[in-house]
């Protein structure tokens, strides 16, 4: 029996189902990824398994109990971050942790906040409040309070994807590391197959929604502790990628798609100083509209 | 500095030009059609006495105009704190819960037009038994029924629009009852409080002067009423100044706590 098992998971919001027949089975200390395009329903699946959404069909099992509510064995990050926005750095790591140990005494907790405030690098933003953090940093406070509850279970949602490509990295080998420490259970969800294959031992792909289902598993059989820069000219590397991004792109063979995009097209006309600025254009009324234009690209598999 | 020139304009000479031509409508108004009404000048030398003394008590309805304001604020303290007590848990409730709002809504919404006057001799009636302090109860009564409105309606307003995410979080944490309500419930509807604490203020001021018309409590109201009855017409100008400015310092005063208090 898995630790985190999906029997035929089903669920719709409603109309057409988002999920479809959702079967996944994640041993105990397992790292499995699960990549999937935007809106295929990722949260949703994540949700799921924490609790938050009830299934319209199937059954989700923790540790051979029903899940049936949420509850803190399962640490979550968010991918909206859901800080608590009148709660500093500190206190919004301290909430969980309170929650989670309610025995401990004042100091311990203070003691633990901080150590993963500085595992994340956040020790100098520690009092501030998340409105005074730009999103990577946001993110980070976010794994730090997943991280301080010490689950059983950790499900990351996109947990790296507002961070630029260095602290991305740093965070990702963050995440190895503490996962080699403690052989946690993790379900990362993610929208970049190399994170995927870099950080898991097993890469899901969730098909094209709605009706999206689970594809094949491919196992990731690099040795820990992985190299970032070798991993790229790993054969094996290559393969699964490859496999992995065709898989996904199949998946979309019979569906029809158009990406629509706003564009803004800049100023690129100098703004005129020798008129004077006058009350009305002193509050920051545009002097020039920006031009829009709307761009369709059709995609084909 | 060349934006200092329409600053000044804007902001000053403008809002004397507006207070310029009501002064020149009002004296004209005296002069055709209006008899009755006093004129400025006229206004300003009855009303110097209780101006340049505002704090002078001469006799019971005799006295200056902010020793009256001070009465009423007073009154209106009182009834508004009575107001934020009684209305701040009903509109959580509402928030919160579904049924409630089934089951009351209906009720506050046929209650909330009510007006003042029609509050009044209900409130007088209710606590006829408690003699000398029945007015002072009946005005109280008013104030907090009249006012606690838009406090109940805001934070049953924040308490709904409490994102999904912030619940969310409350429920992995499995935080008790009592957290949930003290660490996210009311600091992420606070600012709709507090936006529902400043219209409630506003209208316990505006119940004031009617509360004291009818009680006959010294006040502004009081001595708006009491002045009417003794024909001196320049004096209830001077109330009425007094009320409007002080309501718009009021006002001024809670959006400064509103801002205070956006949490998010
Ligand atoms: N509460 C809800 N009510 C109705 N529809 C919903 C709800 N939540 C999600 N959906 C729908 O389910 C689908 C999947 O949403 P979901 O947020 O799970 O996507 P995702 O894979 O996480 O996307 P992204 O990569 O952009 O985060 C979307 O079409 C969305 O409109
Ligand atoms: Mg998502």
């Amino acid at each position: 029996m898995a630790y985190l098992e999906l029997n035929n998971v089903s669920k719709d919001f409603g109309g057409t189902p988002v999920l479809k027949d959702i079967n996944l089975s994640v041993e105990k200390g397992e790292f499995v990824a699960i990549v999937g395009f935007s809106g295929a329903g990722k949260t949703t699946l994540i949700s799921l398994i924490a609790g938050l959404l009830k299934p319209s069909a199937g059954l989700l099992k923790l540790n051979d109990l029903e899940i049936t509510e949420p509850g803190p064995d399962r640490g979550i990050v968010f991918q909206n971050y859901s800080l608590l926005p009148w709660l500093t750095v500190f206190e919004n790591i301290l909430l969980a942790v309170e929650a989670v140990n309610p025995n401990w005494t004042p100091e311990k907790r203070q003691e633990h906040v901080e150590k993963y405030i500085a595992m994340v690098n956040l020790t100098p933003a520690r009092d501030k409040k998340p409105g005074e953090l730009s999103g990577g940093m946001r993110q980070r406070v976010s794994v730090a309070r997943a991280l301080a509850m010490d689950p059983q279970i950790l499900l990351l949602d996109e947990p790296l994807s507002a961070l630029d490509a260095l602290t991305r990295a740093t965070l990702q080998d963050e995440i190895s590391r503490i996962w080699s420490e403690n052989r946690k259970t993790v379900v990362l969800i993610t929208n970049d197959p190399d994170e995927g294959i870099y950080l898991a031992d097993r890469i899901i792909p969730l098909t094209a929604g709605p009706n999206a289902t689970l594809g094949p598993s491919f196992k990731v059989e690099i040795p820990r502790p992985r190299d970032r820069k070798s991993i790229n000219h790993d054969a094996h590397f290559k393969q699964l990628r490859r496999e992995i991004v065709e898989f996904m792109l199949g998946s979309k063979q019979d569906r029809h798609m158009a990406i629509t995009k706003k564009l803004i097209l800049p100023d690129i006309e100098p703004e005129d100083l020798s008129i004077p600025r006058t009350m009305t254009s002193w509050r920051k009324t545009p002097i020039r509209k920006h031009e829009l234009k709307e761009e369709s690209v059709e995609v084909k598999p | 500095m060349q934006t200092m020139k329409p600053f000044k304009f804007d902001w000053l000479v403008l809002p004397l030009i507006g207070v310029a031509v009501v002064l020149l409508l009002w004296q004209v108004s005296c002069a055709t059609w209006a008899k009755d009404l006093p004129t400025p000048l006229k206004t300003w030398e009855s009303s110097k006495p209780y101006l340049m003394e505002p704090f002078a008590k001469r006799g019971e309805m005799d006295q200056g105009i902010l020793r009256f304001t001070w009465y009423s604020l007073i009154l209106v303290a009182k009834g508004y704190f009575l107001a934020l007590i009684i209305g701040t848990p009903i509109g959580f409730l509402l928030g919160l819960s579904k049924a409630f709002t089934k089951t009351f809504d209906p009720i506050i919404q046929v209650l909330r037009p009510v007006s003042p006057l029609a509050w009044l001799p209900l409130g007088l009636v209710l606590f006829m038994g408690a003699g000398k302090n029945a007015s002072e109860l009946g005005a109280l009564f008013t104030i907090a029924i009249c006012s606690m409105w838009p406090t109940v309606l805001n934070t049953a307003v924040g308490v709904r629009a409490i994102p999904q995410d912030y619940l969310n979080v409350a429920k992995v944490l499995k935080l008790s009852r009592t957290k949930t309500l003290f660490k996210v419930l009311i600091p992420a509807s606070l600012p709709y409080m507090f936006t529902g604490f400043r219209l409630s203020l506003g209208i316990a001021w505006l119940v004031i002067v009617a509360a004291e018309m009818l009680t006959g409590r010294p006040g502004v109201g009081g001595f708006l009423w009491q002045e009417y009855n003794a024909l001196i017409y320049e004096h209830i100008i001077l109330c009425i100044i007094t009320i409007g400015v002080v309501g718009f310092i009021l006002d001024r005063l809670m959006s400064l706590v509103e801002k205070r208090f956006k949490t998010i």
